[in-house]
C-alpha cells in the first residue's frame, strides 16, 4: 500500500537531495572537526558551510547558530541558560498551548519554587496580549512563546510579542520555539526581537536527532551541556556532522520552496479544510479564525473520537493524527484543544492533517473521497452520532 | 502507535452486532461525550426471559472500545442473565487476545453496561459510576470528580483485576487520569484493598539477603514511591533500615498532613508487595 502521508508536523521525510548531501559524511568523510589535520579538516569546512546555509535561512549570523541534538534540546537550553543567567529572577513566562518540552520543563522548575505564568488562548488558540503585558515584570527571567503552534498551526505574533517584553521585561529574556515555524513560514532574525529561538531537522525534511539553537550575538549563553569546546563553549559534544551537514541542506532547500509551502501547498490544504466543512456536517476547524501556518489543517468531527478515524484511516494509507486523548495514552483531549476550550462534544473526535511539499493533489482528492465514510461509518456506530443522524 | 491484536484490529474494523434493538428488555448505557467514550448496550431475552437471545451495542470511543463492545456481545448471547452477570472485564480483553494496559478501562466500561442493563431489567440499584442522571444509583462516595467514578466502583475495579499502582487503576477506570486530584484517595483505596486481602495471595519475593533487600528498598522507594509523593507536591527521605523495619521521615506537602499514616501505610503495602513480606514501615522525625 502506498501511503499518503499527512503527518509533517510530527516528522517529516527526509529530502532525497538532502540525504546524498549527508552520505559521504558516515564512511568516507568521517573525521572529526575538531583534528588538526586536513581529513578533519574538510569536514570542519562543511560544517561551516551548514552553518551559514541555516544562518541564511533565518536572516542571522553564522556565530549565532549553535547546532543541538533536537529540538526538545533547543528549547531546555534557552530556558536553562536563561534562568542561570538570572539566579535571582524567579518568574518565567510561557503559555498553555507549548510543546511539552517547554511545558515540562517550565511546570518542573514550578515545583522548585518558580513562578510560572501560563499564558492562556482565547477558543482560536490566539493568545491575549494584555495577558502577557501584565505578567512581565522585573523578576521575569525569560519569557518563551511559540511560533507556532504544532497542534492547530496557529501563528502567535511574534514580533508584538517582543515589543512587549522589551518594554516591560527589564532585560527578560524572549525565547521561542519556533520549531513549527521554520521552513514553513518567512523569518527573519535580523529585524527580530527574539533572543533565543529553537528549530528541530527532522520538521523540515533532515534527518531526526539534530537541532538548532539560535542565540542572538550579545545574549549571555550559559550552556547546560558542558565538556568540550564544540560550538564555541555553547554546547559540548562532538560534533553530529552528518545531520548538520543535511540540516544545511535542508534549510537551503526550504529557503527555495518557501513560496511553494505558501501557495500550492496552502492550496491544497485550504481546498481540504474547504471540501470536508462540505461534506461532512457538524464538523470545525480548531483554530480556522486565527492566522495559521500554511500546511496544518486541525479538524474536529462532533460524536466521534479521533483515534478510531485514525484507525480508519490508516487502513486506507492514509497518514494523519490526533489531538484526541486516545492515541496518546492519556484520557483527556490534547492541552491545546482543552486549552482553547473547543466544545466537548469534538474535543475527542478531532484530526490534524499537516502537509508538506511532497504532498500532490491526488492525495488530497483520496482524503476527500476517504474520510467522508469514515466518519460517517463511527457516527453510525456511536449512539451520540446516531441521535444526530436520526434527527 | 498502539499494539493491538489482530483480533482487536479484525473486531474494531468488522464489528459485530452494531445497531439496535427496539423491542430489547434491557438497556445499559455508560459514558458520555465528555469522557471520550461510551456504550449503549441492548439485550433481548428468550420467551421465558431467561436467556440472552440477542445482543446488541453502539459505542462512541477508539478502536479498542468498539472492539470491546463487539467482544461483549460475542460472549453474552446465549448465555443467562446470570452466567452473563460473571462476565469479567478480563474475560472480554482475554476475548480479543489482550488489549494494551492503558485500554483496559474500554473492557471495564463494557462490563459495567452489562452490569447496568441487567441491573434496570430486575429492579436494583444501578451499578454506574457515569453520570447519567440514574435514579437510583448503587451507594458510594464520589472520588474522582472528572470522571465520576465512586469509591465503590474503584474498589471492585482494583479487587477484581488485582492493582496494586495509581496508574494500572487510571488505565483500567480512568480515575486520575484528567486532574490527577483523586490520586491520593486512589491510593488510600488501593491500601485498603490490599490491606484486606489474604497475605497468601500476594506474590511471595524470593529469599533475600539482607544487602539485597536493602538494596531493594532503596530503589523501590526511589523508582516506586517518591514519584508518586512527587505528583501530589509531597516527598519522603528514607532514615534507616535495620533487617526488615524501614525508617522513613516525610517531606514537603506529606509533612505533618493529617494522612501521612495512611501515607506511610502504603508505602509499607508497596514495600511488602514488591520486596518482602515482613517489613514494616516507621515514620520517624527527620
Ligand atoms: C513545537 C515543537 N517543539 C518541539 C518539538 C520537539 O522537537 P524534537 O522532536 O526535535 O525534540 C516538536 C516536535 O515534536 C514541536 O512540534
Ligand atoms: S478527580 Fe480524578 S482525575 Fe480529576
Amino acid at each position: 500500500m502506498k501511503e499518503i502521508y499527512m503527518d509533517n508536523n510530527a516528522t517529516t521525510k527526509v529530502d532525497e537531495a538532502v540525504f546524498e548531501e549527508m552520505r559521504p559524511y558516515f564512511c568516507d568523510l568521517y573525521g572529526n572537526p575538531s583534528s588538526m589535520h586536513f581529513f578533519g579538516g574538510q569536514v570542519q569546512k562543511k560544517v561551516d558551510e551548514a552553518r551559514n546555509r541555516v544562518a541564511a535561512l533565518l536572516g542571522a549570523s553564522p556565530e549565532e547558530i549553535v547546532f543541538t541534538a533536537c529540538g526538545t534540546e533547543s528549547d531546555n537550553a534557552a530556558i536553562r541558560s536563561a534562568i542561570e543567567v538570572y539566579p535571582e529572577r524567579r518568574h518565567i513566562i510561557t503559555t498553555r498551548v507549548e510543546h511539552p518540552a517547554v511545558l515540562t520543563l517550565c511546570r518542573n522548575l514550578s515545583k522548585r519554587g518558580y513562578r510560572v505564568t501560563e499564558l492562556n488562548v482565547d477558543g482560536e488558540g490566539r493568545l491575549d496580549l494584555n495577558e502577557l503585558r501584565a505578567a512581565v515584570d522585573e523578576d521575569t527571567a525569560i519569557v518563551s512563546v511559540m511560533w507556532a503552534n504544532n497542534e492547530t498551526g496557529v501563528v502567535f505574533p511574534i514580533e508584538e510579542v517582543g515589543k512587549i517584553i522589551k518594554e516591560k521585561g527589564k532585560g527578560a529574556f524572549f525565547h521561542t520555539d519556533a520549531v513549527q515555524a521554520v521552513g514553513k513560514i518567512p523569518i527573519d532574525m535580523a529585524a527580530s526581537t527574539v533572543d533565543m529561538l529553537s528549530i528541530s531537522g527532522h520538521k523540515l525534511h533532515a534527518p531526526k536527532g539534530i537541532g538548532v539553537l539560535y542565540v542572538r550575538k550579545g545574549v549571555p549563553f550559559r550552556p547546560f551541556m558542558v565538556g568540550g569546546h564544540q560550538e564555541h563553549n555553547r554546547r559540548a559534544g562532538t560534533e553530529n556532522t552528518a545531520a548538520i551537514i543535511a540540516l544545511g541542506k535542508a534549510c537551503e532547500l526550504a529557503g527555495q520552496w518557501m513560496e511553494d509551502e505558501n501557495t500550492r501547498v496552502k492550496a491544497m490544504r485550504d481546498r481540504l479544510q474547504t471540501t470536508l466543512l462540505e461534506l461532512i456536517p457538524r464538523a470545525r476547524i480548531n483554530g480556522g479564525q486565527a492566522e495559521r501556518l500554511p500546511n496544518t489543517l486541525s479538524i474536529a468531527f462532533e460524536f466521534v473520537e479521533g483515534e478510531a478515524i485514525l484507525m480508519l484511516l490508516s487502513e486506507k494509507g492514509i497518514c494523519a493524527s490526533s489531538g484526541s486523548a486516545c492515541t496518546s495514552g492519556s484520557l483527556e483531549p490534547s492541552h491545546v484543544l482543552r486549552a482553547m476550550g473547543v466544545p466537548f462534544t469534538c474535543a475527542h473526535g478531532s484530526i490534524r492533517f499537516s502537509l508538506s511539499r511532497f504532498n500532490t493533489d491526488e492525495d488530497i482528492e483520496t482524503i476527500i473521497r476517504e474520510l467522508p465514510p469514515v466518519v460517517r461509518r463511527l457516527r453510525e456506530m456511536s449512539p451520540f452520532g446516531r441521535e444526530f443522524l436520526n434527527a | 502507535m498502539w499494539d493491538y491484536t489482530e483480533k482487536v484490529r479484525e473486531h474494531f474494523l468488522n464489528p459485530r452486532n452494531v445497531g439496535d434493538i427496539p423491542d430489547a428488555d434491557a438497556v445499559g448505557e455508560v459514558g458520555s461525550l465528555a469522557c471520550g467514550d461510551a456504550l449503549k448496550l441492548y439485550i433481548k431475552l428468550d420467551d421465558a426471559k431467561e436467556r440472552i437471545v440477542d445482543a446488541k451495542f453502539q459505542t462512541f470511543g477508539c478502536a479498542s472500545a468498539i472492539a470491546s463492545s463487539s467482544a461483549l456481545t460475542e460472549i453474552i448471547k446465549g448465555k443467562t442473565l446470570d452466567e452473563a452477570l460473571a462476565t469479567t472485564n478480563q474475560e472480554i480483553a482475554d476475548f480479543l487476545g489482550g488489549l494494551p494496559e492503558e485500554k483496559m478501562h474500554c473492557s471495564v466500561m463494557g462490563q459495567e453496561a452489562l452490569e447496568v442493563a441487567i441491573a434496570k431489567y430486575r429492579g436494583g440499584p444501578v451499578p454506574t459510576h457515569h453520570d447519567h442522571g440514574h435514579e437510583e444509583v448503587e451507594p458510594g462516595e464520589i472520588v474522582c470528580k472528572c470522571f465520576g467514578l465512586t469509591d465503590t466502583f474503584l474498589k471492585k475495579v482494583i479487587a477484581a483485576n488485582k492493582l496494586t499502582t495509581a496508574e494500572q487503576v487510571t488505565h483500567f477506570t480512568k480515575a486520575g487520569g484528567a486532574c490527577g486530584g483523586c490520586i491520593p484517595k486512589i491510593k488510600e483505596l488501593i491500601s485498603e484493598v490490599l490491606g484486606a486481602q489474604p497475605t497468601e495471595e500476594r506474590k511471595k519475593p524470593e529469599k533475600l539477603t539482607n544487602l539485597r533487600k536493602m538494596q531493594l528498598i532503596q530503589e523501590t522507594l526511589e523508582k516506586e514511591i517518591r514519584p508518586l509523593l512527587w505528583a501530589d507536591g509531597g516527598d519522603l527521605e528514607l532514615v534507616d533500615i535495620s533487617g526488615s523495619e524501614v525508617q522513613i521521615a516525610f517531606r514537603k506537602a506529606c509533612a505533618g498532613c493529617a494522612s501521612s499514616g495512611n501515607t506511610a501505610k502504603f508505602v509499607e503495602l508497596k514495600l511488602r508487595d514488591l520486596v518482602a513480606d515482613d517489613i514494616v514501615v516507621q515514620e520517624v522525625e527527620g
